[in-house]
């Protein structure tokens, strides 16, 4: 087995600037295959960071004011939402999972102890801790029973703890007393928000909560909901038909998009993810060109490395050579060949990648370009392969080599 | 030893075909030294190359040590010139990027010798012909007749039943071609069978049968001076 290797690195040596330049090819393709996966896998990665802090499936239903003049009534009417909607499309709209909405009470004092400050007030229905990715670290979320008994009762920002309660206080802020805009609340849950720190500042009461303490009879701001395991298609139906209820209800055209403003995630995530299909095809169309290229120098220069040693091959035959071993040989030269460039090449970029996450600060068109042990695997594949396929031919020229002629005296 | 019956060889050259060999028969006895003399073109090389098993015959039979010489793949033909034949070319044909070393042990490399026992006998073969001290050495830094002797222990080394060499001398001077035609009458001494062509009555003297060609013809073969034909 070492044989042959000897044998190799003999002859490779024997030739170094064919050598290097082999190298030098294979190594480059390699090197900007794996560079543009990694850069891909940055910009992926960079996109879906900002996808994280919401539902990536979610459907949202903002108010607005009509624009197209309906059943007698005119443009411009001012359309807001209540109780009644939420029940409806819980009820009668399809693919709903989770669903939300949220009673906006805005920026109110809210103090424990010496300590106040204003943080900004939501009212929510249970459901709403899947649409904004919130984790809670300390308690429960609200529930339905709060919802029912209107309970006094509120779950809390990791950033107003930190405002309101002093560092290593006694049992932590749950089940603690706080002022909410004037009435006592109990903490009964605290979270952190993936996404984004402003979220880590929120104060959620139970919606129907909300409505009671800061007079807002039964009325809602916005309504959002995630579709489950709906398909793109499954989602723009849903959506479909929430126009259409709340157009019913509200006596709006459903042509009219602005009466609801209706934003669908699964819009902008497909824009996304269709963008990065044709980045993998520029990839793999590029990729697979610099090793086309790459193989055919290397087929190249074995076919040059075979003609100059024509009487090198002619004087093994003589002495005993098989075609067999002349064929290995010649194609073990060419797959340690590019082997050791893909290797190279790999190292290279990788190096680069590395140097690019310590260097390039964090930022959200590029985070964390990285590839995977399936690339490392495949350049592997790849490049034995492709040694294999450009040494073949070659190989095969070389065996059929007539001794006779060959040692011909020149 | 070998046993050539009726061998012709022509090659194509434009329209006309060039008979290189025409009905050749011959015998050589084991042991044999034997020279082949001619003049330019009239198949001397052509018929060492049927020997060597290098080249085929268009017709005729050839059989080398008891072996029907016929049909053989490429691969087998490989491993008879390995086991039974060792070659000596003018041009030296050392393979220029290994040592004097590496070259003389090639041959054990086919057999799958292990190396370092490649490299014990070629050390061996390399000191019979007085080259020990060039093992080293690349062939580029070797004289002409330093660089044949080490081809002599390459061909030597596998201990071939049949030693072919053409114009081994051809390159060389006279004194140098005096030491090579020396090995060569040792290892005949031996008991190896040794046959070669040259254009040189001098060196032709020293064998004991001597073949004389023309025109793919063999004209005289004389064995110690009386004639076989
Ligand atoms: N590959 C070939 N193609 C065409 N003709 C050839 C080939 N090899 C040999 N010949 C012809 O066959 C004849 C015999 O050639 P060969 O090489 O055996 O002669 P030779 O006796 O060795 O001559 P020299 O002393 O010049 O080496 C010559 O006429 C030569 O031109
Ligand atoms: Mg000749």
């Amino acid at each position: 087995m070492i044989d042959p290797l000897i044998e190799v690195a003999d002859s490779l040596r024997t030739h170094k600037v064919r050598t290097a330049l082999a190298v030098l090819t294979v190594a480059w393709g390699i090197f900007m295959l794996v560079l543009l996966l990694g850069a891909g896998r940055g910009i992926q990665n960079g996109v879906e960071l900002q996808f994280k802090d919401d539902a990536v499936n979610s459907i949202r239903i903002y108010q607005g004011k009509t624009t197209i003049a309906y059943n007698g009534l005119p443009r411009g009417r001012s359309i807001s939402y209540n109780n009644e909607d939420y029940r409806q499309v819980r009820a009668k709209v399809g693919h709903v999972d989770k669903l939300t909405a949220r009673y906006y009470v805005g920026d109110n004092l809210v103090s424990y102890g010496g300590q106040q400050a204003a943080f900004d007030i939501r009212g929510v229905h249970p459901d709403h801790l899947y649409l904004e990715k919130t984790v809670i670290t300390a308690g429960r979320y609200i529930n339905e029973l709060d919802l029912l008994e209107r309970r006094k009762v509120c779950v809390i920002g990791v950033q107003v703890v930190a405002r309101l309660f002093e560092e290593g206080e006694e049992d932590g802020p749950v089940g603690k007393l706080l002022e909410v805009g004037g009435t006592v609340c109990q903490v009964v849950g605290v979270f952190t928000d993936v996404g984004s720190r402003r979220e880590e500042e929120a104060v959620y009461l139970p919606v129907t909560t909300a409505q009671l303490l800061f007079g807002g009879s039964d009325r809602l701001h916005q309504l959002m909901y995630t579709v489950g395991e709906a398909s793109y298609q499954e989602s723009k139906d849903s959506e479909q038909q929430v126009r259409t209820l709340l157009a019913n209800i509200h006596n709006f055209s459903p042509e009219d998009e602005r009466a609801a403003r209706i934003y669908n995630n699964l819009d902008e995530y497909k824009k996304i993810t269709d963008l990065f299909y044709w980045v993998r095809v520029i990839v793999a169309v590029v990729g697979v060109g610099t090793v086309l290229t790459g193989i055919l120098a290397v087929s190249n220069i074995m076919v040059i490395s075979v003609s100059e040693r024509r009487r090198e091959i002619g004087i093994r035959k003589a002495i005993g050579a098989t075609p067999g071993s002349i064929t290995r040989l010649i194609v073990l030269e060419s797959v340690i060949l590019t082997t050791v460039a893909g290797y190279i090449g790999l190292l290279a970029s990788l190096g680069l990648l590395e140097l690019l996450k310590a260097t390039v600060p964090e930022n959200e068109y590029m985070y964390q370009p990285d590839v995977n042990t399936f690339v490392v695997v495949a350049v592997t594949v790849l490049v034995i392969v492709s040694g294999t396929l450009a040494g073949y031919l070659p190989a095969r020229r070389a065996a059929v080599i007539d001794p006779v002629e060959a040692l011909q005296p020149t | 030893m070998i046993d050539l019956a009726d061998i012709s060889k022509s090659y194509l050259m434009g329209q006309h075909s060039v008979h290189a060999l025409s009905d050749v028969s011959l015998n050589i006895g084991q042991g044999e030294f034997v020279a082949i003399q001619g003049s330019s073109g009239s198949g001397k090389s052509t018929l060492l190359n049927i020997l060597g098993i290098l080249d085929t015959p268009d017709s005729g039979a050839y059989t080398l040590d008891g072996h029907v010489i016929e049909n053989l793949s490429t691969s087998d033909a490989a491993r008879y010139r390995n086991r039974f034949i060792g070659f000596v070319f003018q041009s030296f044909n050392l393979i220029h990027h290994k040592s004097a070393l590496e070259n003389v042990a090639l041959p054990l490399y086919y057999q799958k010798v292990a190396r370092k026992k490649r490299s014990r006998i070629a050390m061996e073969y390399l000191d019979r012909v007085g080259l020990a001290d060039r093992a080293d050495h690349k062939p580029a830094e070797l004289s002409g007749g330093q660089s044949q002797r080490v081809a002599i222990a390459r061909a030597l080394i596998t201990e071939p039943a049949l030693l072919l060499a053409d114009e081994p001398t051809g390159a060389l001077d006279t004194q140098t071609s005096e030491q090579i035609m020396q090995i060569f009458r040792d290892v005949n001494d031996q008991g190896m069978t040794v046959v070669l062509v040259t254009h040189e009555p001098d060196i032709a003297a020293q064998a004991r049968r001597s073949i004389v060609l023309r025109d793919g013809d063999i004209v005289s073969d004389l064995l110690n001076g009386s004639s076989l034909l």
